[in-house]
């Protein structure tokens, strides 16, 4: 790690990893840091990313595919359950990743690219001019350095510190943090190519219940709650404990992990002085999927061609780098936001029995194309009279 | 104060999101509770595992 770098990168997630490859194709000196002593473990995610998504970045490679994915289901609060499958019989519609190697395999391509990597290295402050973000105090193994930069690319997940640390607020909402846990678990029945969520609010209060496969009797087993529903006797835990018990009495858990996903609007701004925010630290995972890593490759590599452009220009004050801003705001990932925020605020207030009757409506869907916006226009050709009940909203959907 | 129950957390983060006071920080698989902690307990409600707990002060 050297002293200065044009860009440097706080994160070593999806989002960190494509701004610092990015920055360095672009000709740009770049350094990431992740505190962590390994990229992509523990894993926080139920790993699954659609097909057209992943092939934007990475030709899927075995070393990193899990399970590739031909449909899914979805099981109404009564148990119900609707499969969703591709219009194409057979055709492969997403892929349950391996983050560990999928991660890594990231942060490989930027180290090969030529960024400086350094792990076990936390930010721990920001250096801060005249309200100009210029670097960052890196505690590394014992030893701490200022590192500066004319571009720092915030890519610190969910926690997002260090653009609190900056003064922008990056405190999620409690109702909007979807607090998780999930199972890996092993000797199990499952359709191994379809994934299945289970909505209701004896199930998953406000959020939902994932089973992903990631081989032919092995799954990503896991839950996320709405903050506001999870307290002492009803976390996120003891829903998926009871579950598993139930559906999967049998099953050997494998691996067990914790996280929280943020399902609220994005930050108001995402940049600053000398600062870019990309990822789940600038709060733009898919509020209704709870999806980031597409959102999160997609606005680390935005993050790192403004800073480039800025940077070229001599300008990375938070006006010149405001484009980033703008752009995603207006990319399709940025529109699905938005329109996804409204959608899960209609859904989280629906009743059992009122998802029950939508689930019921259609038993089985053929998708032309496997995204929720297909799935919720398909829904709504079925029970035109949701359109009314979605007001406004439904404009952006039709 | 916010009492760390580590032989439960799971050092996801998710307290950290909700930390209206920015008072808690990961190191690593480490969890720090800083001085400014208010003793809300908002991170101890969401906390997907029950690893915080807002202990009576002696
Ligand atoms: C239970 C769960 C299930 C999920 N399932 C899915 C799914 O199926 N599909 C999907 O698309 N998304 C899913 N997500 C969301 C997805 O995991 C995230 O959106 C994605 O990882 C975001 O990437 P990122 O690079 O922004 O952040 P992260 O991947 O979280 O990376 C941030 C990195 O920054 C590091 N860091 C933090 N602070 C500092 C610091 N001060 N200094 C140095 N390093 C720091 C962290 O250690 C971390 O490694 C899920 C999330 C959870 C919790
Ligand atoms: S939310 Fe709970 S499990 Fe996760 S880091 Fe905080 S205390 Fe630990
Ligand atoms: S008790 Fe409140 S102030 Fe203290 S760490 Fe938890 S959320 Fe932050």
């Amino acid at each position: 790690m050297k002293n200065k770098y044009d860009v440097l990168v706080i994160g070593g997630g999806p989002a960190g990893a494509l701004a610092a490859k990015t920055a360095v194709e672009e000709g740009l000196s770049a350094c990431l840091v992740e505190k962590r002593p390994a990229i992509g473990a523990p894993v926080r995610c139920a790993e699954g990313i659609g097909k057209e998504a992943l092939h934007e970045f990475a030709e899927p490679d075995p070393r990193w595919i899990s399970a590739v994915m031909t449909g899914a289901s979805i099981v109404a609060p009564d148990g119900f359950s609707m499969k969703l499958e591709s219009h194409l019989a057979g055709n492969k519609v997403g892929y349950i990743l391996d983050r560990k190697f999928f991660d890594r395999e990231l942060v490989w391509k930027a180290a090969e690219a030529g960024a400086d990597i350094a792990i076990k290295s936390r930010a721990s402050s920001p250096i801060i001019e005249k309200g100009h973000v210029k670097g960052a105090k890196i505690e590394s193994c014992g030893s701490v350095k200022n590192v500066t930069a004319d571009v720092v690319i915030a890519a610190d997940g969910v926690e997002s510190k260090f653009s609190r640390w900056c003064g922008i607020d990056t405190t999620v909402p409690v109702r909007e943090i979807m607090s998780s846990v999930q199972y890996v678990m092993a000797d199990i029945d499952i359709d191994p190519h379809s994934t299945v969520f289970y909505l209701g609010n004896e199930v998953a209060p406000e959020g939902y219940l994932w089973i992903f496969p990631k081989g032919e009797r092995s799954a990503n087993v896991g839950i996320g709650i709405s903050g506001k529903k999870s307290g002492e006797g009803h976390r996120a835990k003891d829903y998926l404990d009871r579950f598993v018990k139930k559906t999967f009495p049998r099953g050997k858990p494998i691996e067990y992990i914790a996280g929280g996903v943020s399902v609220c609007r994005p930050l108001d701004c995402t940049v600053s002085d000398g600062l870019i925010i990309a990822g789940d630290a600038a709060r733009v995972v898919d509020p209704l999927t709870g999806g980031g890593i597409y959102n999160g490759m997609y606005t680390g590599r935005l993050a790192a061609k403004v800073a480039t452009e800025c940077i070229g220009k001599g300008d990375v004050s938070k006006n010149a780098l405001m484009v980033y801003d703008t752009t995603w705001r207006a990319s399709k990932m940025g529109k699905a936001i938005e329109r996804n925020y409204h959608i899960k605020e209609y859904l989280i207030k629906q009743p059992d029995s009122k998802l029950n009757e939508i689930i019921h409506s259609v038993s089985k869907i053929n998708l032309k194309e496997f995204t929720t916006l297909s799935l919720i226009k398909e829904i709504i050709s079925i029970n035109p009279k949701l359109m009314l009940e979605l007001g406004a909203l439904a404009a952006s959907i039709s | 104060m916010l009492k760390v129950h580590r032989d439960i957390c799971g050092y996801c983060g998710c307290c950290v999101s909700v930390c209206p006071e920015g008072a808690l920080e990961l190191i690593d698989a480490y969890l720090c509770v800083e001085e400014n902690c208010t003793s809300c307990g908002i991170c101890a409600k969401v906390c997907p595992l029950g690893a915080l707990e807002v202990a009576d002060e002696k």
